[in-house]
């Protein structure tokens, strides 16, 4: 029987990392996530598992230690909030381009600069765009709930060996802070090195036996060869949007306005949902738990059921324009979000969803403390 | 007598060892870097332990170093190798793991990595190779660069002033208490090849004894860098590099000399 | 059933270990719950607010602006969530350290004298645990046993043998909570 308790978002995850059989985790604080790595710290699953648990000397000295142990086949991840993962952009795009699995966690605050220690969701650009250098991708998981941030940790490292990639975990800090129920796992055991060797051999680095050397690296001096690797790359992606996609749709069925929201927002916006229902307002929501792959073609069909959509994220519009260009223009896209730490409640999404999409009309930014709507 | 006469394996006095690969080394004719290769893998050979060890390859010219050793290794961004290769000890401490850095890597760019791997005592072994500049991007100015030495970014010479003084990373690291063993060498010579294979073999000692980190600094030439032969370049580097940075072991045992 | 509650005051008061007992009653009574708190550098002495909500279903929005329930406990507080207590909903405050006390008419005040009666029992930091007791005699959501069984959650066992003192507080709490009449105001 698996284990009921109450935990904030960052202690779930941790939990769960150590239930999931992960390796190793290397990490640096930041607020709002630093409970991950201090709930780590407390509960000594160097004992429970084996887990190895190591506070790094910086963000970027803790992404190349998840490069290292990932080199090598463990299970390995990290986790930080956006100014540290702007630190481990390098690494991380170093992780897609030598074919890595590893976890990365982003319990997002807002930005830019040192910006605000409050909640927001001003990393998605970052996230799904790129965020490093060069041609890669990271499949993005956005959990809802401290009940997700515990599943998404199986999952993510499921999807990360499956396409031997990155995969990137974004939450927030409401998420991350709030505590709720959750369900945990039943503790997996960590794999044996006997076995990793087995199921990983064809690629990493344990030690040359009886067969060629593996070499973990990105770098192609030869231009044919690096074109190959991202051809190879761009094909995982491909195959990810075919077979990994992830999505929720609630009250769309007979909806007439979409709200689309991710992660938190997405939380929020369900109570305006709610709240536009008990107005007479068909509102509906889909809330892409991907947020690399996109949930396009769910929203291209949803474009001709319904007369708006209105794109909710505590940023000042990022996802707003993967929305537009999975509707092609069919209907009109709006963005409402708060920034600065600030979140949005449900009634300011309704009053929103009325304003900018059921009555066509913008408002103008109001002066007034609660209710300013950029 | 024909050359195939010769060559018979019972007429063989020398070779290099099989943990070098076949491929054609792409250091430049006279460079320290490929005895510094074969030294290290003609060790890891001798101590029959090229299954466990895992190496890490820089970025700077020993960047394609997995091109030459044959052996399981990964390759670190800029200057983080100590830190890939913290991971790697501490998820497999029953393996060999090393890095094998230049001086911008190590010295410059990736000195936060080597001082906390340095201070955590992390069971791996660096070799650190010192030349003074940087040769893969055509001859800049490193943290190791002398006083006065020309570079393509001190094109009038060094200035202590505006620039700094050249950083002796090996005497820094000694003086942290993880660290157990430190000493600098050269391979410019059979007699100084010789005592730095014994050193390099030393450090792996250290390494199957659980000892802690040790550190090699092998002070090299860099003659396409410096606009030299190779035999001025070792001539220089006797004459102007040995003084500021003295040849010897520093540290031996984790005691200080 | 869904109660969305706000408790609000200085850290240190023990705001946000009185929402998490609460949410671990509701638990124990097979409920959803979230606690959402505010975070960041409100250390000892500065504000702290925690949103708690407990429901028979799956909860939407952890992040609210209106409230059943405001549980109030300093005047910053005061001032900042007496607006945001639903019409017809409750507001529970300590009166201690208020100066301007509340004047909403079309909701349900009470006043418990927390401070006070902690200080009386001895011990400063049941505090919460009054003030707890007081909230469950105006709302009883979640029943007394549950309360306990979320105690015994919520402390680490090194604290297991205050459960009686805790348990002792809330039944203070309890029968300490008086209504408050809010006057018309006179202008002179």
């Amino acid at each position: 029987m698996s284990e009921l308790k109450l935990m904030k978002g960052n202690e779930a995850l941790a939990e769960a990392a150590i239930r999931a059989g992960v390796d190793a985790y290397f990490g640096y604080p930041i607020t709002p996530q630093s409970e991950v790595i201090e709930y780590l710290m407390t509960e000594r699953p160097e004992e429970r598992t084996g887990m190895v648990v190591l506070q790094a000397e910086s963000e970027i000295a803790a992404i190349n230690m998840v490069y290292g142990a990932a080199s090598t086949g463990k299970k390995v991840m990290t986790s930080s909030s956006s100014p540290g993962i702007s630190l481990k952009l390098e690494g991380i795009s170093y992780l897609a381009g030598a074919e890595l699995p590893a976890v990365i966690v982003n319990v997002v605050r807002g930005g830019p600069g040192l910006g605000t220690i409050q909640p927001s969701q001003a990393d998605y650009f970052q996230s799904v765009k790129g965020g490093g250098h060069g041609d890669y991708k990271l499949y993005v998981l956005a959990p809802a709930s401290v009940q997700e941030m515990s599943d998404f940790i199986e999952d993510a490292f499921d999807i990360a060996f499956k396409y031997r990639a990155p995969v990137l975990i974004l939450s927030d800090g409401l998420i991350g802070q709030m505590m709720e129920k959750v369900q945990l796992k039943d503790q997996k055991e960590r794999i044996s090195n006997e076995e990793l060797i087995k199921r990983h051999d064809s690629w990493a680095v344990t030690g040359k036996t009886n067969r060629e050397r593996n070499i973990i690296t990105s770098l192609d001096l030869q231009s044919e060869k690096m074109e190959a690797r991202v051809h190879r790359l761009m094909k995982k992606y491909e195959q990810m949007e075919k077979e990994d996609l992830r999505f929720e749709k609630i009250n769309c069925d007979d909806a007439e306005y979409l709200i689309v929201a991710y992660g938190s927002s997405a939380r929020i916006a369900q109570k305006a949902v709610e709240l536009a229902r008990e107005k007479g307002i068909k509102a509906g929501l889909l809330r892409p738990i991907t947020l690399f792959p996109y949930p396009k073609q769910e929203l291209f069909k949803l474009a001709d059921q319904v007369k708006g959509i209105l794109s909710v994220e505590l940023n000042a519009g990022q996802m707003v324009e993967d929305v537009k260009l999975s509707v092609e223009h069919k209907v009109p896209v709006e963005h409402f979000g708060r920034t600065g730490g600030i979140i949005h409640t449900p009634e300011e999404i309704l009053e929103a969803l009325e304003q900018k999409i059921i009555n066509h009309e913008r408002i103008r930014y109001s002066k007034t403390r609660e209710s300013s709507i950029l | 007598m024909n050359v195939l006469d010769i060559v018979k394996p019972e007429n063989q006095v020398f070779c290099k060892t099989k943990l070098m690969t076949d491929t054609t080394l792409s250091y430049c004719p006279g460079c320290g870097h490929g005895t510094a290769h074969n030294l290290t893998m003609e060790v890891i050979d001798e101590m029959g332990i090229s299954e466990d060890t895992i190496g890490v390859a820089p970025v700077g010219c020993s960047v394609l170093a997995y091109d030459f050793m044959n052996i399981d290794m990964t390759q670190a961004a800029h200057g983080r190798a100590p830190a890939v290769a913290t991971a790697i000890a501490r998820t497999w401490p029953e393996k060999y793991v090393f890095t094998y850095q230049g001086d911008g890597d190590l010295a410059a760019i990736g000195t936060a990595e080597t001082i906390h791997a340095c201070n955590r005592g992390e069971n791996i072994v660096i070799i650190f190779v010192n030349n003074g500049i940087y040769g893969m991007t055509g001859g800049q100015m490193a943290p190791t660069t002398l006083e006065g030495m020309k570079s393509s970014t001190s094109p009038y010479g060094r200035e202590i002033a505006s620039m700094g003084s050249p950083l002796k990373m090996t005497e820094l690291v000694a003086n942290l208490p993880g660290v157990y063993y430190v000493t600098r060498q050269s391979v410019h010579t059979h007699k100084h090849a010789r005592k730095a294979k014994k050193a390099i073999k030393n450090a792996f000692e250290n390494t199957r004894l659980k000892k802690g980190l040790s550190f090699i600094e092998i002070v090299s030439n860099c003659n396409s860098g410096w606009k030299m032969t190779p035999n001025e370049s070792n001539i220089w580097m006797e004459e102007n590099m040995f003084p500021y940075f003295p040849l010897g072991d520093i540290k031996v045992n984790g005691k200080l000399k | 059933m869904t109660e969305e509650i706000i408790i609000a005051g200085f850290g240190g008061q023990g705001v946000l270990s009185m929402g998490k007992i609460l949410a671990y009653s509701g638990i124990m009574q097979n409920q959803e719950v979230s606690w959402m708190p505010s975070y960041g550098p409100e250390m000892r002495g500065g504000t702290a607010n925690v949103t708690v909500i407990l429901s028979d279903d799956r909860i939407s929005s952890p992040y609210l602006k209106i409230f059943d329930t405001a549980i109030i406990l300093n005047q910053q507080s005061m001032d900042k969530f007496e607006e945001s207590v639903k019409p017809g909903g409750v507001l529970i405050y300590d009166p201690n350290g208020i100066s301007h006390h509340p004047t909403r008419t079309d909701i349900n005040i009470y006043q418990i004298e927390g401070t006070k009666l902690a200080a009386e029992m001895g011990n400063k930091k049941i505090f919460n645990m009054v003030i707890l007791g007081g909230f469950l005699k105006v709302k009883p959501i979640v029943q007394l046993e549950n309360v306990i069984e979320g105690l015994k959650k919520s402390l680490s066992e090194r604290y297991h043998h205050l459960i009686p003192l805790n348990t002792e507080a809330i039944s203070t709490g309890m029968n300490k909570i008086t209504p408050f009449k809010v006057e018309k105001q006179v202008f002179s």
